[in-house]
């Protein structure tokens, strides 16, 4: 696993810099970044995905029975779920500090 | 020519996307970026077999901030001009490791990502020079309509009457002054087998003509609106709102080029008005009637002359005929 507070000496370094651990920016939660978080209203929800498509965070996933589930440690807040669910399912919320 | 298995494509269907993520969560993009979803967009459609030369810009700095990376693909950061020439070398590569059995012989989409500075400026002979060779690769264009990166210079691709920090309104200026280059038409006048034009907000639109250009032997080239809220000042939440918007008012239309045929896929006859679009955005807001009057008119013309484009039908055999 590569650490974020690894400082790295050229030694340790790959031939060109290669990373070759893939999708290892994974391990940074972009959650924090977030002022508002989305509320999905279940009953609401008609699953048609747009949420899970437009998302430019890719996170949200489909939890199998057709729904769209948000992973809040990546989700930036950016609104654009809420904006584009073609039910108005999905409501921004401030978040607490 | 279409192969047959380009023509056996009949598109993905909107409840059965792919669900393979290969730009992963954790990348950097600002909240809302348009960029970052439309080349996610682009990876859903390609797969797992693919490899990414992506020049410096937004997409390349925010998916690799040592010593992560949020691909999940093989991708390599090149330089801001060569991303056509570094695609073209593994695409020759890939070649020749399969003739030679070095590797296993398979269809492997060779993909070059850069932004509009990337394209429209430093990197279009680099992008002449690979169509005009015929390499078998995609080239995508991410195009934010400025230099994002390095904090919102003008581009080429900078539309007329846009601020940005090297173009900003004032007494003296309205903002850009001059018009955005047509870098897709200048490499559909390469005479390729496949131009499009792509804007994440039409999501299956983009996905099957990315699929498609993979599919099509030889160069393709792809030209992406992305729209970017950090650039042209808008709330976050609007990306997908502009994107729908820069196409329903014409001043992005959504059309293809197959070997040298237009065909307009997003109806452009009957439009809104463009200050629809223009008042959203925090680049445009200085902008008065009469400036807004002339964009509307060049508009009208632009979008005339692609109606025109398609009834002509293939203008690469025209053209040819010419010589
Ligand atoms: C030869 C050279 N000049 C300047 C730079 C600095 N630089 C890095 S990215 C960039 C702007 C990129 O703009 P664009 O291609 O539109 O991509 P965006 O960041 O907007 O996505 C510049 C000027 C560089 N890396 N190399
Ligand atoms: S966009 Fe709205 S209706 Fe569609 S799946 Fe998401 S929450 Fe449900
Ligand atoms: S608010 Fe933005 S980042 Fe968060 S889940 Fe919705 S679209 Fe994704
Ligand atoms: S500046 Fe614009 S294109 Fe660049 S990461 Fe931010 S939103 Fe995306
Ligand atoms: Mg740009």
């Amino acid at each position: 696993m590569v650490k974020i507070d690894a400082i790295m000496g050229w030694k340790k370094l790959n031939l060109g810099a290669a990373i070759t651990e893939p999708g290892s920016a994974s391990l940074f939660k972009t959650g924090s970044w977030r002022t508002q978080r989305p509320i999905l209203d279940k009953e609401a929800c008609i699953r048609c995905g747009r949420c899970w498509i437009y998302c430019p965070e890719a996170a949200y996933s489909p939890n199998g029975d057709g729904y769209f589930i948000c992973n809040l440690d990546y989700c930036k807040g950016c609104g654009i779920c809420a904006e584009e669910c073609p039910v108005g399912a999905i409501t921004m919320v401030l978040e607490e500090i | 020519m279409l192969p047959a298995e380009a023509k056996e494509f009949t598109g993905f269907k909107a409840r059965e996307l792919p669900e393979g993520e290969y730009l992963v969560p954790g990348h950097r993009a600002c909240q809302g970026c348009g960029a970052a979803l439309a080349i996610r967009m682009v990876t859903k459609a390609l797969g797992n077999r693919i490899i990414i030369a992506n020049a410096t810009g937004c997409i390349e700095i925010i998916s690799s901030a040592f010593p992560q990376t949020a691909w999940a693909v093989p991708w390599i950061h090149v330089a801001f001009e060569n991303a056509a020439a570094v695609a073209s070398g593994i695409e020759a590569a890939l070649k020749v490791l399969m003739r030679k059995g070095k590797i296993k012989k398979e269809k492997i989409t060779v993909l070059a990502v850069a932004g509009d500075g990337g394209t429209a400026d430093i990197g279009l002979q680099a992008l002449s020079g690979a169509l005009e060779r015929g390499h078998d690769f995609i080239y995508i264009c991410l195009d934010n309509e400025a230099y994002m990166n390095t904090g919102i210079q003008r581009s080429s691709s900078t539309p007329y009457g846009a601020r940005t920090t090297t173009s900003p309104p004032g007494k003296k200026g309205i903002g850009q002054v001059t018009w955005k280059k047509n870098v897709a038409m200048i490499a559909a006048a390469h005479s390729i087998p496949y131009v499009a034009t792509v804007c994440p907000t039409y999501y299956l639109d983009l996905m099957n003509k990315v699929k498609k250009a993979s599919l099509i032997t030889g160069p393709a080239y792809i030209h992406c609106l992305s729209p970017c809220p950090t650039g042209w000042r808008y709330g976050t939440n609007l990306t997908i709102k502009i994107g729908r918007l820069a196409v329903e008012t014409g001043v992005f239309p959504l059309y293809e080029i197959v070997d040298g045929r237009v065909k307009i896929t997003h109806p452009i006859r009957r439009l809104k008005p463009v200050k629809d679009y223009l008042q959203l955005q925090g680049r445009f807001r200085h902008l008065g009637d009469e400036h807004i009057h002339e964009i509307q008119e060049r508009v009208n013309k632009e979008v005339a002359k692609l109606i025109a484009l398609e009834k002509f039908g293939s203008f690469y055999k025209t053209a040819l005929s010419y010589f």
